[in-house]
């Protein structure tokens, strides 16, 4: 498993370019991320790859085919120095896991990787990197596997309750 | 206790003292859904077991994306769309009324103090009518669907406070563009930007409206402009709602106080890949253009069209070798122009004029750009490959930029013109 490291304000333009919007299918997106900034991604990207960011990952627009075609390609979890907000809440819904690093930068492309989210680091290169854990009300919908999951058995929710 | 807009807005929908960084399951006043993002939220509300939607009065539905129909995918997501809206009582705008963040404005469905959401990143615009609006993604749409409510990080915000008086063809779009650069594009991540001001408050809805939209380029959860008579005006004229007052105290627990004053703000250009990316127009002056966009939700409104026919004045024609596209934001504002002269001059001088649409801001549809073309674009963002091949390259600037820069056929500074 290995690293596909980006620069600082990769947008969510890039992970899927504006004429593949009307694909829904995460596998059939894959087949087009980072088309045309970085082609050798669809081709070469394999389960448990890990795609590492620098700041304000995944700004830009809302589309939440990003991180849908990321999990198609078999990413997990993408780790940044930081996330643009709704691509992180995006992320959460959907079942990819962001993981903030603040040293993303010591991170190479192509690097062996491995996630220990218990254990709150990662992996790269032999060197331990620990990753903040995602907070509060948005950990419960990561432990439930995404937002529809948590969401299929509420009946309603308390509203202006706190988390 | 004294507290910033943002927290005014949810500590009133919430009916009790709400401080920023609290995390509230916060009730919905509003969810716009389109073409592109919304086909996804109707599926994921299936999904989670939704049958009938919350409140389908309170759902707004349009497209504009991808219309007139451009493939049979966005053919088959315009049928599906509308068969839901027909199932669940939804009132759909379809293809007919324009862009989504106009269409929601124009027709009264944002408010002073209400919490909108809606999943396209520039629905922060209805700040401009003092709503607290954010862009979402569909799987919380979906959820927004079912329950018509959402967790809400109630953010920090950081007042902008903007005086002096802008010189001639100086305008929003560079106000916005230079708070842009000089903010950053993850500036304010997670933040509101609160608007105030002289100039601000000079400013009328169209101008305000380009400001507002363009929070999110520098990671803004909201871009809100203090209610004002001007706003009020815009808002009762749409909808039966009585006036009342929303300000951020004086020494409301602010992030950071900018204070920026426009009197000596020339034409702002942002340059490629990058929307902090900015310049004075001086920088770039004489790059060549291949085309030149003047409309979006940021900047198609009929204001910004008659800012750009004041430039275009009585010249003939276009430069040679200059593809020009001009998109009205809305069927309203397009009648406006058409009436006001203004659709007659463009297509004189060489303009193609199209229909109510997002257009080439989306990079899907059309006017798409070839390896190598540059495009000067009244739009909001000139990311890499954001308006056709990775190639391209996308400048960003105001309508009179933009119709300076078409007489000429470079960029070009509008008050030389």
């Amino acid at each position: 498993m290995r690293v596909w490291k980006f620069g600082d304000d990769i947008d969510t333009d890039a992970i899927i370019p504006g004429r593949f919007l009307t694909i829904y299918d995460p596998a059939e997106l894959a087949k087009h991320a980072f088309e045309g900034t970085r082609d050798e991604f669809a081709k070469g990207a394999r389960e448990g790859d890990v795609v590492v960011g620098g700041t304000n990952f995944g700004c830009g627009s809302s589309r939440e085919h990003a991180p849908l075609a990321l999990l198609g390609a078999g990413i997990g979890v993408v780790v940044a120095k930081s996330f643009a907000r709704i691509f992180y809440r995006n992320a959460v819904n959907t079942g990819l896991l962001p993981l903030v690093c603040p040293e993303a930068d010591s991170i190479r492309d192509g690097d062996a990787v491995s996630v220990d989210i218990s254990g709150g680091y990662i992996e790269a290169n032999g060197k331990r990197l620990a990753v903040e854990p995602v907070p509060g009300f948005l950990k419960r919908i990561v432990d439930a596997g995404g937002l529809v999951a948590y969401a299929k058995n509420l009946d309603e929710v308390e509203t202006c309750s706190t988390e | 206790m004294s507290a910033t807009i943002a927290e005014k807005i949810f500590s009133q929908r919430c009916g009790r003292t709400v401080r920023a960084g609290e995390v509230v399951m916060a009730p919905v006043d509003a969810a716009m859904i389109h073409d592109i993002t919304g086909p996804l939220a109707v599926r994921v509300f299936g999904e989670m077991g939704g049958e009938r939607v919350y409140d389908p009065e309170r759902i707004i539905m349009l497209f504009d994306h991808q219309v007139p129909a451009d493939s049979i995918p966005a053919a088959e997501n315009h049928v599906f769309m509308r068969q839901f809206a027909d199932e669940q009582g939804i009132h759909n705008y379809d293809l007919l009324e324009g862009v989504c963040h106009q269409v929601v404005m124009e027709k009264g469905r944002a408010a002073p103090g209400e919490i909108i959401v809606g999943t396209d990143s520039h629905t922060c615009t209805y700040g401009a009518a003092g709503a607290f609006a954010t862009g979402i993604g569909s799987t919380d749409m979906g959820f927004v669907l079912k329950f018509g409510a959402l967790y809400f990080r109630v953010p920090e915000s950081i007042l902008v406070e903007v005086d002096g008086k802008f010189g001639r063809r100086v305008g929003a779009k560079d106000l916005i563009l230079s708070l842009a650069g000089d903010i950053g594009a993850d500036g304010a991540t997670y933040m509101a930007l609160e608007f105030t001001g002289r100039a601000l408050h000079e400013m009328n809805m169209a101008g305000r409206m380009t400001c507002a939209n363009m929070a999110i380029e520098m990671g803004a959860k909201a871009g809100i402009v203090r209610p004002d008579a001007a706003t009020w005006e815009y808002v009762t004229a749409r909808r039966d709602i009585e006036p009342f007052d929303l300000a951020g105290d004086a020494d409301a627990g602010y992030r950071e106080r900018r204070h920026y004053d426009v009197t000596d703000l020339a034409p702002q250009v942002a340059v490629p890949h990058n929307v902090d990316n900015v310049v004075d127009v001086g920088d770039v002056a004489g790059t060549k253009v291949d085309q030149v966009f003047i409309g979006s939700c940021t900047n198609g409104r009929y204001e910004d069209l008659a800012e750009a026919a004041e430039v275009l004045g009585t010249a003939d024609a276009f430069a040679d070798g200059v593809r020009v596209i001009v998109i009205p934001a809305s069927r309203t504002e397009y009648l406006k122009a058409l009436r006001g002269g203004l659709i007659e001059r463009f297509v004189e001088a060489g303009a193609l004029v199209e229909a109510p649409c997002c257009g080439p801001c989306m990079g899907g549809a059309f006017g798409l750009l070839a390896p190598g073309e540059v495009s000067l674009s009244t739009s909001n963002r000139n990311f890499r490959g954001r308006q056709g091949s990775t190639q391209a390259l996308v400048y960003l600037a105001s309508p009179a930029t933009a119709a300076a820069s078409a007489l000429y056929g470079e960029i070009t500074d509008p008050r030389e013109v």
